[in-house]
């Protein structure tokens, strides 16, 4: 049975850092907004964020699909909302609310974000170093994304 | 007061986002006055205080708008 110690009774035991770690698996905007949405959001309140693009994620962040990322190119939304793509894509513009790019720039100025490229995926789509962003920390491996996150949340997006 | 945040007309993460830039240009002890139009600015503006130990000091609707002080302590 659970045995309480006396180890941290009055409060949270750990002063220790919330963590948000997100595995970006889809590279369509559905899944991105929603990547940059939350990392923003954490970072604010002082979460450290850490992103692992990997397989499409991993494609939507290199230069060449950043810049043509504009709301007409490219399969941009998952197949499943392809009806909404166009309507959405208008209603943010009309909204004045950034792209997921932005907010993951604004991210990283705000607080403690990582971003971690995939170097299996890199392998598969024939990805170098320079060919992606400049918001990319690092080209790591599932053990350093697992150790990363440690002990926080993450999500699979 | 030391600041005014006009963060009307963003939605969310645009209120607590520019809740946390704000914050980290004023002094401990500092009122930042933040007006939103988002829905969500209030239930996450004190969240955001809650996370980062900082203390909402008043909450006013103002139309379609809602005044929230913050003061920093830390």
């Amino acid at each position: 049975m659970t045995q309480k110690t006396d180890v941290g009774v009055s409060q949270t035991p750990k002063e220790e850092k919330k963590k948000l770690s997100i595995i970006v698996f889809s590279g369509t905007m559905d899944r991105l907004m929603p990547v940059g949405i939350l990392a923003s959001g954490a970072a604010s309140s002082g979460y450290e964020v850490n992103l692992f693009f990997t397989f499409w994620g991993l494609q939507a962040i290199t230069k060449k699909s950043l810049q043509s990322a504009g709301p007409q190119q490219g399969p941009k939304v998952d197949v499943n909302y392809q009806e909404f793509g166009q309507m959405m894509a208008q209603r943010m513009v009309e909204m004045k609310y950034p792209s997921w790019q932005q907010l993951l720039r604004e991210a990283k100025e705000v607080g403690e974000v990582k971003v971690f490229a995939c170097s299996t995926s890199m392998g598969f789509f024939n990805i170098n170093r320079e060919d992606l962003a400049d918001f990319v920390d690092d080209v790591v491996g599932v053990a350093t994304f697992l150790d990363r996150a440690q002990g926080g949340e993450t999500l699979f997006i | 007061m030391t600041k005014t945040l006009d963060a009307r007309g963003m939605y969310c993460p645009g209120p607590v986002m520019e809740t946390a830039k704000a914050m980290k240009q004023l002094n401990v002890g500092d009122v930042l006055e933040i007006l939103a139009t988002d829905p969500a600015a209030k239930p996450d503006i004190e969240a955001w205080a809650r996370r980062t130990g900082n203390q909402v000091l008043e909450v006013q609707q103002q139309g379609e708008a809602v005044r929230i002080l913050v003061r920093k302590l830390k």
